[in-house]
């Protein structure tokens, strides 16, 4: 079977682990990994899922990988903080069935929290990562990812960045490769991982850490590509697209293999070409190791360490040319923004109307930051808010947060805010927790997760009710509210700041775009009674806007009907219609 | 044939993804390489976003450079005035004239642009058409960016049999019929009737 279809490089990865016949696969989605696992659940030969975390779903594919088959983890960067505690341990674990990471930077920092480099993980666990440069790589390199897992016996990461997980090119497909499954094996000198283990098994990694840099010169995706000599760029991942589009004259040593690096291939290159350059996103990862082997190179001297490369910024850089480019026009921004109809606009209307503060956390209700609702004082990482709302509270006591809430998603609460909670009551806390439970995992895209009571391969499973949940946990005070009954909400939350007991509310309402059939209302302005005061465009909903003459107008072809803004509404302006 | 660059630019929420995928099915029908580059997650919440396809005998980057771009399809006027510079000199820009306020305007930080299209018409090829309103009458106002792109494809290669082949495949069974109506009533405005919006 031979045939050529288009595919983002995350659908690539998921096709190559089909092709390298995997058969278990766990993941958390985090933009632009997810993708990987949309993908993967098409091909039923793999049994797939939506972990509650990163951490565990790397640990899942490690169980999957000792017993012998094998097994991919993917997620995005700071994901694989997540997942670093399993990660640098089961570098001196092993493999035994082919074990692969693909973890998705994000130059650009498109949808995430830091800008960090998986290479740097990478190199400290001392665990091998290719760079794939586009989609047919992508499918190739994870497939070659397997192959090395086993052969070296470690895991292997596949370093994606979004604009590869998120580019589409030509991809060649070919079959399965059905992998016998190897022997389960008791092995504890290999799989227990106390000291007296540990200790051997380290001297094991960096034995194959030198082992891979010698081999990887004869590597076929290590190559040097010989051109004119005078300019030699030594590139991996899609920077390499910018330098052929470039530099198309240059000489180029294109690593497929960026950790460890082959010394040898790269001082042979250095060697023979005039002035060496090397271009990567991110972190100075493979400028550092070359130049303290003593190579004179140019790097991060004439490049950045931040944001995406480009063609242009070479020429510009390397080639000193002068570009002939329009300036951009004056425009104002575009950030994005809570959807009409989405439950969070009416809980952040509420607390901004109350002026509470709240320790957020990663999702869409990040958006509550900004103007014109402007709740949202804190973002760090996954789970976050419930956490350092109760360091808050510890610093300056529990009079500090009465005008405080943690805000925290479903999927972030079941990801690592329960041991956040977990903790604020063991430790005495008295905050309140806001858990916007819109019965999905809305920013990446809308996947299931414990509370849903969907797994990925679709079937059908017992909810995780949150409310027994945190009532487990020995919290007296959890209360559910509609996230659009604002008169409820309003009392709820005062009624739960001012206690001096650890508080849950769980806000409900499912994400807007879960079922846009379910809008079977609109709102309309009635412009005879309408005073144009303004009060409706207060949460700021995009489906609402206002004509130079201070009438407001509901865009019929946006609004969700959710009926907020007429909520709202002193004078009873805005009147519920049929959806068109 | 040296590498054609088109982009799409929009408001998240607009349907750039479907539009891009037809682009990418026509591309590889005529037998091309093709690369096309998207946005996924936070922007499309709402935000600014932008969609490279490029196509020709053999593709390096998957992005479109400013000053480089053939063809330049905007869903909305304001991101055709944002990504305007991306244009080649004899690039044309397809624009459907509708406008969404950005967050700043809506809450009064920023003003929206007035004259947008005549200022860029100053500079470049534009083609204005007022899609909303033809997909409405059309019977569906979400099939818009397939009469925008009926427009665009005016301005490439492919014939309008490819184009409605690749359609009929690329979209969901149910809006066949509408979406390849929505295509051929943008393939088939006169560009003066476009023009005049």
């Amino acid at each position: 079977m031979s045939d050529k279809v288009i595919m983002l490089g995350n659908e690539a990865i998921a096709r190559g682990a089909y092709e390298a016949g995997v058969k278990v696969s766990a993941a958390y989605p985090g933009t632009p990994s997810t993708e990987i696992s949309e993908n993967i659940v098409k091909y039923k030969e793999i049994y797939s899922e939506w972990s509650p975390n990163e951490k565990v779903a790397m640990e899942v594919a490690i169980g999957a990988s000792i017993s012998g088959v094998r097994a991919l983890a993917s997620m995005k960067h700071v994901g694989v903080n997540v997942a670093s505690d399993p990660l640098y341990t089961v570098s001196y674990i092993g493999a035994n069935g082919g074990l692969v990471l693909a973890a998705a930077d994000d130059p650009g920092l498109y949808s995430s929290q830091n800008e960090q480099d998986t290479r740097a993980v990478a190199r400290a666990a001392k665990v091998p990562v290719l760079e794939p440069s586009d989609s047919s790589e992508a499918k190739e390199f994870t497939k070659i990812a397997f192959e090395l897992s086993e052969r070296y016996d470690t895991p292997v990461i596949i370093r994606l960045t979004t604009r590869l997980s998120h580019s589409q090119g030509l991809v060649e497909l070919q079959d399965r490769n059905e992998i016998p499954d190897k022997p389960y094996v008791k092995d504890i000198a290999k799989n227990v991982m106390m000291p007296g283990n540990a200790v051997k098994r380290h001297l094991y990694v960096e034995d194959r850490e030198n082992k891979m840099a010698v081999d990887g010169c004869s590597m076929t995706i290590n190559k040097a590509e010989y051109n004119d000599k005078k300019i030699g760029i030594i590139t991996a991942g899609i920077p390499y697209q910018y330098v052929k589009e470039a530099l198309p004259e240059a000489s180029v040593l294109k690593l497929g293999m960026v950790n460890p690096l082959p010394r040898k291939l790269i001082e042979e290159f250095a060697a023979k070409v005039e002035t060496l350059y090397i271009v990567e996103e991110l972190d100075p990862i493979i400028e550092e190791q070359v130049k303290s082997w003593g190579i004179a190179a140019t790097g991060k001297e004439i490049f950045t360490v931040q944001g995406e490369y480009s063609a242009n910024l070479l020429r510009k850089a390397i080639l000193k040319q002068e570009l002939d480019i329009e300036p951009a026009a004056a425009a104002p921004m575009r950030p994005p923004i809570l959807c009409p109809g989405c439950p969070h606009r009416s809980t952040f209307h509420v607390l901004n109307k109350l002026k509470i503060h709240a320790a957020g956390d990663i999702g869409c209700y990040t958006l509550g930051a900004v103007a014109p609702l402007s709740v949202i004082d804190t973002t760090i990482c996954m789970g976050a808010s419930i956490s350092s709302l109760h360091g808050i509270e510890k610093a300056k006591g529990k009079e500090f947060i009465k005008d405080w809430v943690a805000v925290i998603g479903d999927s972030t609460f079941m990801h690592t805010g329960i041991n956040s909670l977990i903790n604020a009551v063991y430790n005495q806390g008295t905050g309140t927790t806001l858990i916007l439970d819109n019965s999905t995992t809305g920013m990446t895209g809308h996947q299931d997760n414990a509370v849903t009571g969907k797994t990925l391969m679709g079937e059908t499973v017992p909810a995780i009710d949150l409310t027994t949940l945190c009532k487990a946990l020995g919290i007296k005070n959890v209360i559910t509210v509609d996230a659009f009954d604002t008169a409820k909400l309003e009392a709820v939350i005062r009624e739960e700041v001012a206690r001096d007991e650890i508080s849950v509310v769980i806000v409900k309402a499912p994400c807007v775009l879960l079922d846009k059939k379910a809008v079977t209302t609109q709102y309309k302005i009635d412009t005879a009674v309408c005073t144009k005061c303004g009060m409706c465009m207060k949460p700021g909903c995009p489906a609402i806007t206002r004509k130079a003459d201070k009438s407001v107008l509901i865009n019929d072809t946006m609004c969700n009907g959710c009926g907020l803004c007429a909520q709202i509404c002193k004078f009873g302006a805005i009147k519920r219609i049929e959806a068109k | 044939m040296t590498t054609k660059n088109i982009m799409i630019v929009g408001v998240g929420g607009q349907g750039t993804l479907l539009t891009s995928r037809i682009l990418g099915g026509i591309t590889i029908h005529a037998g091309y390489d093709v690369k096309l580059s998207e946005v996924h997650g936070m922007a499309q919440r709402g935000g600014s976003v932008v969609t490279f396809v490029r196509y020709g005998e053999k593709v390096a980057e998957p992005i479109v450079e400013e000053g480089q771009a053939d063809v330049l399809i905007a869903f909305e006027r304001l991101e055709a005035l944002r990504y305007a510079h991306y244009l080649k000199k004899d690039g044309v820009l397809i624009c459907n004239d509708q406008r969404i306020d950005p967050m700043p305007v809506v809450i009064g930080a920023a003003a929206y642009p007035e004259n947008i299209l005549e200022t860029l018409q100053s500079k470049h090829k534009v083609i204005a058409i007022d899609a909303m309103n033809i997909a409405k009458e059309l019977g569906n106002a979400r099939t818009f960016n397939i009469v925008v792109l009926g427009v665009a494809a005016q301005h490439m290669d492919f014939s309008k049999e490819d184009w409605l082949t690749v359609i009929e495949k690329l979209v969901p069974t149910k809006t066949i019929e509408i979406n390849k109506k929505a295509f051929e009533t943008g393939f088939a405005l006169q560009s003066a009737e476009a023009e005049r919006r």
